[in-house]
């Protein structure tokens, strides 16, 4: 066993976990984060992306050491104070999810995409999000909800809408 | 929809339906909040690993458990043989006829296997890694025998999949359409018309496609209350409770059966599985409650497939076009076992093959067999896919052939829009549909001459890309399904579908459905109707679904039937909350109850502006206080709806591909969908269903393909293998509308859920042929890969060098 802490959604929490936990595994199993989910067992679908120190990471790829003294942001510490953060709400607005099951991964990846380009063009949305798979939407509305977030963004805040 | 309002007016009561409300089902999951079964987590909790199979084809000898009931933490360790009696079996609820052959289908092998990754032990412990690391030191004697993977061999006989049966033939089952009166014969058509016609033969082949929701399948049975508690990631709660009742001998009244949030299905959680069946058996052997959630390799390997079939198809028309028959013989693959619905899959394409169009004389024959490989059921549109693929595919050759555009030969043979309601050669009787209203927007949002102008100008320049127009005019049965007509095909349960609604005291409305979503949005487009209907706030109604403690009565949801039969059942019972709710009303308005009448949620004495809102009129039913002599204090309702017939949704579906001559390497330049669905209550949620369907039927046709190594292990085994298109595979698309109502329900809706895949697959690959047809390339096999349009478009140069 191993003793980690670290910050997760704004709060300070700290564990002993096994060397073999994977951060997905110790969000889901250890503090009961269950908005991040797990939809394969080869890093290739991005359900479980989070971000770690800031950038979106695949949780199912980082062991939970791994983050020791990190920052982790989940989909549930994405909304402030109870308002819906811009992208979250894109996501609603376009109807950019059917089952929900890839949501959290694809938004937690969109903000990401966006921090770093705020105002893509389609192709550089979809490029940003290959490596998060959906099997309902055929990522029409996905790729719009992005757009979306952008352009409302860019009223509000010029600087982009990363976290 | 935008509607604005001029300042100052009173806002006049909305119509919910046709509006794009965003879902209620959102919030949740947009912020994390949910209720995954994988997400259940009860006292005591114990997690299932399970040993499977490594051979497609063996006899267990020996199973060796003692090391892993010795590894830490297990508590449970099951085998095949240990639980025979006990373990229930695997449905095969649609046998076609008394003569089919089918193979037992226990959850856990008791002394063979027939596929690879079939289940050879059950593994519980306290936790899931501590399972799955006893698992591991689990032995397993096996006698290898021999397997037969490819569906020609097997239906040659030369290997059994299953010794004891004799046979790989599962079932036989053919339409004629002169045997059952309703066309000609169609020998005698291809004999005809290779005299004076045409005659067009040829061979599809139907890829092995795997379902591949995004959320594993997952259970978890709490066996610590009165009754059992089964939290199932899947499409049909109650059928699967009943089926648990029926195969385990545990009376259906002490199972309460949950489809708690659920990350997708389109047919793949159309099942019962092995897994629930033996996570429901540790539960009862151990007391505790019990968790197991498949690896996507587990569920890749060992979650059905679908499609999978080889296709014989000959096409007779006259000089000049006309379809004068279609003979169809299908060898469809179903895997070592039959599924809850797999054997019936192929037989519903039987309707589909003649599609929109008239012609004389069909006959339909599929003959099921079964291999060695994972078992092949319900995926995305079930046997309409396949049949929609071949006929869209022959009409394209046949306009080759005649050297026609491929839009103009089928205007010549298919259904006119004043023809309906039209009972085709297959004996469906189609209630509405307009092919030339779809087929000219189609036309004009594609930019189709233009397209067409291009396509020549490349193939004229020399262009080694070149373009390709790919036509699909498809046409579905939605609505499963009447249950006489399940009756007649010798379906094991009906196609009727239920709906109640609870007027509350505080005046909300609880619907409760027997549809079992999961993903498609009922809780929205389910709120709009009742909220029409009953003229309440779409806030104030909250729909309840998928808990058989809740929702008692229901028959789920697949087959594109939760609007078309759902949504029916749930406008009667609408009406019959109203018609309870006249006396009342009528007594509260000292009128007579013939005098009322009911609009924007009002009982209202007609003629005057006397009146009271209905969830008035349910709070003074709950108070009981001042009742009529003889009335119920209750305005619930609930009906019970069997649809008397399908619905016919068809479209129009364009299709712009790039094909590069050189290196195969193909490109979507521009896909357009009109579809008619008839009455549309919420054009958001229909937009997305449409987009989905699409890619599913898109990545049919270029990049999906579930495929076995000769020793019958499926190497396409995980999500680096078997490809899932990205977005940045993917293209934006251009949907529209064409609305001809159903006539056959209230709402005049037909359903949406599997129209996109159905058009897309031959919509995609007509174009990629069309692209090089120039170059003597007649077909290429799905999914088009760069290799495999290269090698067809090598193969036809050679050939026209010879």
């Amino acid at each position: 066993m191993t003793r980690i802490s670290l910050t997760v959604d704004g709060h300070q929490v700290a564990d002993d976990v096994e060397p073999r936990m994977l951060l997905v595994q110790y969000l889901r199993e250890r503090l009961g984060k269950t908005g991040t989910v797990v939809g394969c067992d080869t890093s290739n679908c991005g359900a479980c992306t989070v971000h770690l120190n800031g950038s979106s990471v695949k949780s199912c790829n980082v062991l939970a050491v791994q983050a020791d003294g990190g920052e982790v942001t989940t989909i549930e510490g994405l909304a402030k104070d109870g308002e819906l953060h811009p992208v979250q709400e894109a996501f609603r607005e376009c109807h950019g999810l059917q089952c929900g099951y890839c949501t959290p991964g694809m938004i937690m990846q969109a903000v990401d995409l966006l921090k770093e380009n705020p105002h893509p063009s389609e192709e550089a949305i979809r490029a940003g999000l290959e490596g998060n798979l959906c099997r309902c939407t055929g990522y029409h509305n996905i790729v719009r909800a992005v757009q979306h977030a952008a352009e409302q963004t860019s009223h509000q805040h010029p600087e982009g809408v990363g976290a | 929809m935008t509607a604005t309002q001029e300042p100052g007016l009173k806002e006049a009561p909305t119509q919910e339906i046709g509006r794009d409300r965003r879902r209620k089902e959102d919030q949740r999951l947009i912020t994390g909040r949910t209720r995954w079964t994988d997400n259940i987590v009860l006292p005591g909790m114990l997690h299932i690993a399970m040993v499977r199979s490594p051979f497609a084809h063996a006899r267990i000898t020996g199973v060796d458990t003692e090391a892993a009931k010795a590894a830490p933490n297990v508590v449970d360790v099951f085998t095949g043989s240990e639980v025979a009696d006990v373990q229930g079996v695997i449905a095969n609820a649609w046998p076609l006829s008394a003569e089919q052959k089918a193979p037992d289908h226990p959850p856990m092998a008791v002394d063979r296997v027939a596929f690879a990754g079939e289940i050879v032990a059950v593994v519980v412990a306290r936790s899931a890694a501590e399972a799955q690391d006893a698992a591991e030191l689990i032995d397993v004697e096996y006698d290898e025998l021999p397997a037969v993977i490819d569906l020609k061999r097997a239906a040659a006989d030369d290997v059994l999949a299953h010794p004891d049966l004799g046979t790989n033939i599962s079932s036989v089952w053919t339409l004629d359409s002169a045997e059952g009166g309703t066309g000609g014969n169609v020998d005698e058509a291809i004999a005809e018309a290779r005299e004076n016609g045409i005659v067009i033969e040829r061979e599809y082949r139907q890829q092995r496609l795997i379902p591949a929701f995004m959320e594993p399948r997952s259970t978890v049975v709490d066996p610590t209350g009165e009754q059992y508690v089964v939290w199932s990631a899947t499409q049909i709660p109650h059928i699967a409770r009943f089926l648990l009742a029926a195969t385990t001998g545990t009376p259906e009244s002490k199972i309460r059966y949950i489809a708690p949030d659920v990350g997708g299905g389109f047919g793949g959680k159309l099942q019962t599985t092995p897994e629930e069946w033996l996570t429901f058996l540790a539960a009862k052997r151990t007391g505790k409650p019990v968790k197991y959630t498949e690896s996507r390799s587990e569920s890749l390997m060992s979650g059905h497939h679908g499609r999978d079939q080889w296709q014989r198809l000959t096409l007779a028309a006259t000089k000049e076009g006309r379809v004068t028959g279609l003979k169809v013989d299908l060898l469809a693959d179903m895997g070592a076992y039959i599924g809850i619905v797999g054997g019936g899959v192929p037989v519903l394409g039987a309707w589909m093959f003649n599609s929109i169009y008239k012609w004389d004389a069909y006959r339909f024959t599929t003959t099921q067999v079964l291999t060695n490989k994972t078992w092949v059921d319900a995926y995305r549109g079930a046997g309409r896919p396949e049949a929609t693929y071949g006929i869209e595919r022959l009409m394209t050759e046949l306009a080759a052939e005649l050297g026609k555009d491929p839009l103009e030969v089928r205007e010549m043979n298919w259904i006119k829009h004043d023809e309906f309601p039209f009972t085709t050669v297959a004996g469906m009787t189609y209630d509405s549909g307009d092919y030339e209203a779809a087929t000219a927007r189609s036309k004009e949002l594609f930019g189709y001459d233009e397209l067409r102008a291009e396509q020549q100008r490349r193939r004229d320049a020399g262009d080694p890309v070149q373009l390709g127009i790919g036509v699909s005019t498809y046409t579905e049965m939605c609505g499963l399904a009447p249950s006489r007509v399940l009756g007649q095909l010798n379906y094991g349960a009906g196609g009727w579908e239920h709906a109640e609604i609870r007027m509350l005291p505080t005046g909300k409305v609880e619907v409760i459905t027997g549809t079992s979503p999961h993903g498609q949005g009922h809780e929205t487009a389910w709120s709009q109707i009742v909220a029409d209907r009953l003229g309440v706030p779409f806030e104030d109604v909250e729909v309840l679904h998928g808990d058989t403690q809740i929702s008692v009565r229901g028959l789920d949801t697949y087959g594109s039937r939760s609007l078309v039969i759902g949504g029916e059942a749930l406008v009667r019972a609408a009406d019959k909350v109203v018609e309870r709710a006249k006396p009342l009303a009528a007594h509260m308005l000292e009128a007579s109850p013939d005098d009322l009448e009911f609009a924007g949620g009002r009982l209202q004495v007609r003629g005057t502006d006397q009146g009271v809102t209905i969830q008035e009129v349910a709070t003074a039913a709950w108070t009981a206080h001042d009742l009529p002599d003889g009335l119920e204090p209750n305005l619930d309702a609930s009906a019970t709806y069997d649809p008397v017939n399908f619905s016919f949704p068809h479209g129009t579906h364009l299709c712009a591909m790039e094909v590069d001559t050189e290196t195969g390497r193909v490109r979507m330049r521009k896909y357009v969908a009109v579809d008619d669905i008839g009455n549309i209550v919420n054009p958001l949620i229909v937009s997305g269903q449409v987009h989905g369907g699409l890619v599913q039927g898109i990545s049919q046709a270029l990049w999906e393909e579930a495929v076995h190594d000769e020793g019958g292990t499926l190497v396409s085994g995980t999500l680096v293998d078997y490809l899932l298109p990205t977005a940045a595979d993917t293209i934006s698309f251009e949907t529209d509308h064409t609305t001809s109502p159903s006539t056959t329900n209230t709402l005049g809706t037909k359903g949406v859920g599997e129209a996109g895949t159905i058009a897309s697959t031959p919509a995609v690959v007509n174009a990629i042929v069309d692209a090089v047809r120039h170059l003597g390339v007649t077909d290429i096999r799905m999914p088009c890969s760069p290799e495999r349009v290269w090698r067809a478009i090598q193969q036809a140069q050679k050939g026209a060098g010879q």
